[in-house]
Parts: C-alpha cells; sequence; structure tokens
C-alpha cells in the first residue's frame, strides 16, 4: 500500500484523463439507464396499484402477472441477470459490451425495483382525494396525471434517488463484463494491477457521487413536498 | 328532484353478509338543505356515497333530476357526478396544489378552457372570502379555510346537489357556525339543494329544512326540523334533540335536589305564540301554586322559536292535575319528570 511508486501514478496526467472518462461513461450510463427506468417503471407502479383488490381498474389476472414479473427481475442478482441478458443485449444494441450495451441489463434490473418504490408511493396517496377526484367525475386517466403521479410526486423523487444510488452500484458491476466506467477502472487498476491508490481515489469518485445524488434527491423531494 | 326508491346496500365479506342500509326511501325536493343524522355505523356515511354513486345500491332506484343513477354507464356517470359537488370531513384537499389550483381542478376535470378556469376561480375564491390565501398550500391553512377551499371546488362546477360529508365534524364550534353560515348562505343565493350527514343535532338545528333519523340501516323519523324538534317520537330522535336543548347543568342541578316525594318537576314546552304569553304568571294566580324555576333556555329552529322551562312545584296531586291542565289548555306542552335520577 505505501508502495512509494504506485502513489506516484497519481502524479500522471494519463491516470486522471483515464479516470475522467471512466467518470462520464458512468455518468452516461446512469443518466440513460435512470431516464429508461423511470419511463419504464412507472407505468409498472401504476399498473401494480391500479389493478390492485379495490382499485380502480381491480384486475386480479394483470394484477399477479405483473407482480411475478416484477418479483423475479427484481429477485435475480445482478450479476447474473447480465450474464443471463446477454443475447438480449446484443441482439438490442449489436454488442455485449461497452457502456451502451450494460445500459440493457442496467434497465432491466432497476426498472422492477423503482416499479415497486413507484407502487409504495401511490399507495400511501390519500384515498379520501381519490374519491373526491371520482366525486367530481375524473376519468382514470386524469386521476392518474392529476392525483396520484403530482401528489406522489416527493415520494416518488425519493424513489429514483434510491434507484439511481443503486444504478451507481449496478454499474460499477457492470464493469466486469466491459461495461467500461468508474466500476470497471477500479477492477482494472485495483483487481488486475494491485494499485491501491488509483483504486482509492475511483472508489472516492464514486463515493462522491453517492453523496451528491443522494443530497440533491434529497433537497428536491423536501422543496416538492407541500404537506 | 332528489329521490331513493327501495334503496338497499349489503356488502359481502368473508361470505358473510352485511347490511348496511336495509331499505331507504327519500325524497329531496329541489334547493332544500336536507340533513341525515344518525350515530357512527348507522349507515348514514355509505347513505350519501350511494347518491353520487361512491357506493352502488345492492337493489332499489337513485333518481337525480328524472335520471335513474344506477343505470347510467360510466361516461354518463362522469358527467352527472360533474354536477354533483361533494364536500368532505377531512377535506380531501390535493397536498400539491395551491388554493387556487384546488379549486381549478374540478373545472380541468370538466375540460374548461384556461381563461374561463381562471376567472371561475377568481370568482369562488371570492365567495368563499380566501382572496388573501389564493396562492397557499392546504398546508398552510386552518381547518375552516380548508373547508372553504373545499366548498369552493365543489361548487366549482355550478352543480345543482351539494353533498356534504361530515363536513364540520373535524371544526371546533365556532368554525363550524361560520361554515353552517357559508352553506346556508350559498343555498339561499343560488338555490342549490344541499344533502347532509352528520352526528350533531346543532347542524340540523341551524340550517337544515328537513331532517332524517337514520338508525341501524333505517330511516326511523323523518320531516320538518321544527316538527322533529318539537315533537321527537322515537327515543333515538329525543337522544339527538337532547344534545342541543338540555345542558348538563339541568343534569346537575336535578341531581343535587333534595328528594322530595311532594315536589314535582315540570317540563314545559313552549311552542311559537305561546312564549309569548305570561302564561306561568296566570297559572301561579290561577292555581295557586308555588313555583321555582329550576331552569329555561329558548332555542331558535327555522326561524320559530322553542322554549323548555323546568320548574318545580309544591303541590298535592290535585294541585298537579289542575296545573297541568290548566298549561295544556294555554297550548303549553308539559311533562312531568319523574324522577331524573333514575332515568
Amino acid at each position: 500500500m505505501f508502495d512509494i511508486n504506485k502513489w506516484q501514478a497519481l502524479l500522471d496526467i494519463a491516470v486522471w484523463l483515464q479516470l475522467g472518462t471512466a467518470f462520464l461513461e458512468t455518468i452516461y450510463m446512469l443518466v440513460l439507464s435512470g431516464i429508461f427506468t423511470v419511463i419504464l417503471g412507472t407505468p409498472l407502479g401504476i399498473l401494480l396499484v391500479l389493478t390492485d383488490k379495490g382499485q380502480l381498474l381491480e384486475n386480479k389476472v394483470v394484477n399477479i402477472i405483473t407482480s411475478i414479473i416484477v418479483n423475479v427481475f427484481r429477485s435475480i442478482p445482478f450479476i447474473i441477470l447480465m450474464v443471463l441478458l446477454l443475447p438480449f443485449t446484443r441482439w438490442i444494441i449489436g454488442t455485449p459490451i461497452g457502456s451502451t450495451a450494460a445500459i440493457v441489463p442496467l434497465i432491466v434490473g432497476a426498472a422492477p425495483f423503482f416499479a415497486r418504490l413507484v407502487e409504495t408511493s401511490l399507495r400511501e396517496v390519500n384515498k379520501g382525494v381519490v374519491e373526491a377526484a371520482i366525486s367530481m367525475g375524473a376519468n382514470v386517466s386524469q386521476i392518474v396525471r392529476k392525483v396520484y403521479l403530482p401528489e406522489a410526486l416527493p415520494s416518488i423523487v425519493s424513489g429514483i434517488t434510491v434507484t439511481l444510488i443503486a444504478l451507481i452500484s449496478y454499474s460499477a458491476m457492470a464493469g466486469l463484463l466491459g461495461g467500461g466506467g468508474l466500476g470497471n477502472y477500479a477492477i482494472i487498476y485495483g483487481y488486475q494491477l494491485f494499485n491501491t491508490p488509483i483504486m482509492l481515489v475511483t472508489t472516492a469518485v464514486i463515493l462522491i457521487l453517492v453523496i451528491l445524488v443522494q443530497i440533491f434527491g434529497d433537497s428536491l423531494s423536501k422543496k416538492l413536498d407541500k404537506k | 328532484m332528489i329521490k331513493l326508491e327501495k334503496v338497499k346496500k349489503v356488502y359481502q365479506s368473508n361470505k358473510q353478509n352485511v347490511v348496511a342500509l336495509k331499505e331507504i326511501n327519500l325524497e329531496i325536493k329541489p334547493s332544500e338543505i336536507y340533513g341525515i343524522i344518525g350515530y357512527s355505523g348507522a349507515g348514514k356515511s355509505t347513505l350519501i356515497r350511494l347518491i353520487n354513486m361512491l357506493e352502488r345500491p345492492t337493489e332499489g332506484q337513485i333518481w337525480i333530476d328524472q335520471k335513474l343513477m344506477n343505470q347510467l354507464n360510466d361516461r354518463d356517470l362522469r358527467f352527472a357526478r360533474q354536477e354533483i359537488g361533494m364536500i368532505f370531513q377531512h377535506f380531501n384537499l390535493l397536498w400539491s396544489r395551491t388554493v387556487r389550483g384546488n379549486i381549478a381542478f374540478p373545472l380541468e376535470i370538466a375540460g374548461l378552457p384556461k381563461e374561463e378556469i381562471d376567472q371561475r376561480v377568481n370568482e369562488l375564491i371570492q365567495l368563499v372570502g380566501l382572496t388573501e390565501r389564493a396562492d397557499a398550500y392546504p398546508s398552510e391553512l386552518s381547518g375552516g379555510q380548508k373547508q372553504r377551499v373545499g366548498i369552493a371546488r365543489a361548487l366549482a362546477n355550478r352543480p345543482k346537489v351539494l353533498l356534504s360529508d361530515e363536513a364540520t365534524s373535524a371544526l371546533d364550534p365556532k368554525t363550524t357556525d361560520s361554515i353552517l353560515e357559508l352553506l346556508q348562505e350559498i343555498n339561499k343565493k343560488m338555490g342549490i339543494t344541499v344533502i347532509l350527514i352528520t352526528h350533531e343535532m346543532h347542524v340540523i338545528q341551524k340550517i337544515c329544512h328537513r331532517v332524517a333519523v337514520i338508525d341501524d340501516g333505517e330511516i326511523v323519523e323523518e320531516g320538518s326540523v321544527f316538527e322533529v324538534f318539537t315533537h321527537p317520537k322515537k327515543s333515538i330522535t329525543k337522544e339527538f334533540v337532547k344534545q342541543v336543548t338540555e345542558t348538563k347543568m339541568v343534569d346537575e342541578t336535578l341531581r343535587y335536589l333534595p328528594h322530595d316525594s311532594s315536589s314535582y318537576i315540570l317540563k314545559c314546552g313552549f311552542v311559537g305564540e305561546t312564549a309569548n304569553k305570561p302564561i306561568i304568571s296566570q297559572w301561579v294566580k290561577t292555581v295557586n301554586v308555588d313555583v321555582n324555576i329550576l331552569e329555561g333556555n329558548i332555542q331558535y329552529v327555522q326561524d320559530a322559536s322553542y322554549g323548555t322551562l323546568l320548574i318545580q312545584i309544591n303541590a298535592s296531586k290535585d294541585k298537579l292535575d289542575e296545573s297541568i291542565a290548566f298549561l295544556q289548555q294555554n297550548g303549553v306542552e308539559v311533562e312531568v319528570v319523574e324522577d331524573v335520577r333514575y332515568q
């Protein structure tokens, strides 16, 4: 650990450029997979709530099927999911390696997780407000757009924060399968080249990223919460 | 205007049937304030929810303006609901929207253009007296202010009917009165039919024209508020009337009164005209008894007055009978209170 030569590597501008590139790759994976996770997970969460017993679109079959799909994908450890999805990823992106390819398993892993968080958030919406909207003659789509989503927004934002942090950790794992990013960088230098200082710096960058996401997410959620 | 015919509601839970409403027949006239009073669990909440189909009747028919509500398809029902406003005990406002936004909500649902919404919202904010708080969020408002938003929201689409589900039960007495006065004003100004449910006789007394008493899923008594107040028939109705006519003081007074077999306590009711005549003094002179007034109060129900006097007399049985006869001749309702201590 105190091998001076290894610490000297930190003085090398090339190391920092590589780290910068890795950081950008991580951000790239996070932003894209984050967006798609929200786009796919939100309707799933809504479906889980609306088709449940006593809800607006009560439908036992749809509810059970959705629930099973969500549970299955949530239960598979991410590292295994990545391997299982290799053919699927290749089919969609054209190649199973690289940052773009890593986005596919990231979305498949995170969307069901996020769907459950959305479900919990929507269930917390006051039933009385939904009843009030029904009494005004609102249809299901209006109730979802004007009641459920805006009322649950602070809680959904917290859910997005939690999901993004999970995605940071998943994306680091994606590095194992050549996904690039900070995880990949830490593995190459820390595990394969035994360069502890670079691995420490990389870890610190990931840590700072997590903390920033958390702080930003918390403050946004708080700002939106008018309760 | 609103008619419920043989309406029955049965809930099924765990293969067990729970009858919430047995057989309800009701007719509510246009522009009246109709109160439904009952204890919790009597079925009043279910009853009011049947009117706008938040609950479906198991049997029977619900008519609003010649429209058979329980036969409407989803689309027509949504339009019909836009003509029925509803206010709630816990206000049910959207936390995420300001006062303005909450009032605009039903107008957005009805699909009005933006300028029209803005204009209507301004009118309504003024109507309920919240001009200063238009941009506040519900969490920044008091209970009374929240209910004012609820009322404005319920009136937004100019409904013909306003349903009030225990709208004042979460409010303190002073705020309750101000909300009731607002409802009364709206009823007078716009001629809107108001149906309210409550467990407080005070609410019925203050603003209702007619009242139905509901007990265990059945309407046990119905009539004009004045009639039900002055001549309650069922014991449950008497209990409700007691909520407002008899103070705790009376019971206290009687409890500490010496238990004397030679004295009687009379409860005298004065309705309308009789309240204005010097009957008591004539009675004392004519029958020649000594009276001791223990407690008295006057209630105003629908702009008519109703007075109650609790009087102790020291007299023989003959004098008592003579007194009762005299009072009854003069239009006073008399009841000998046997012994309140054992009631």
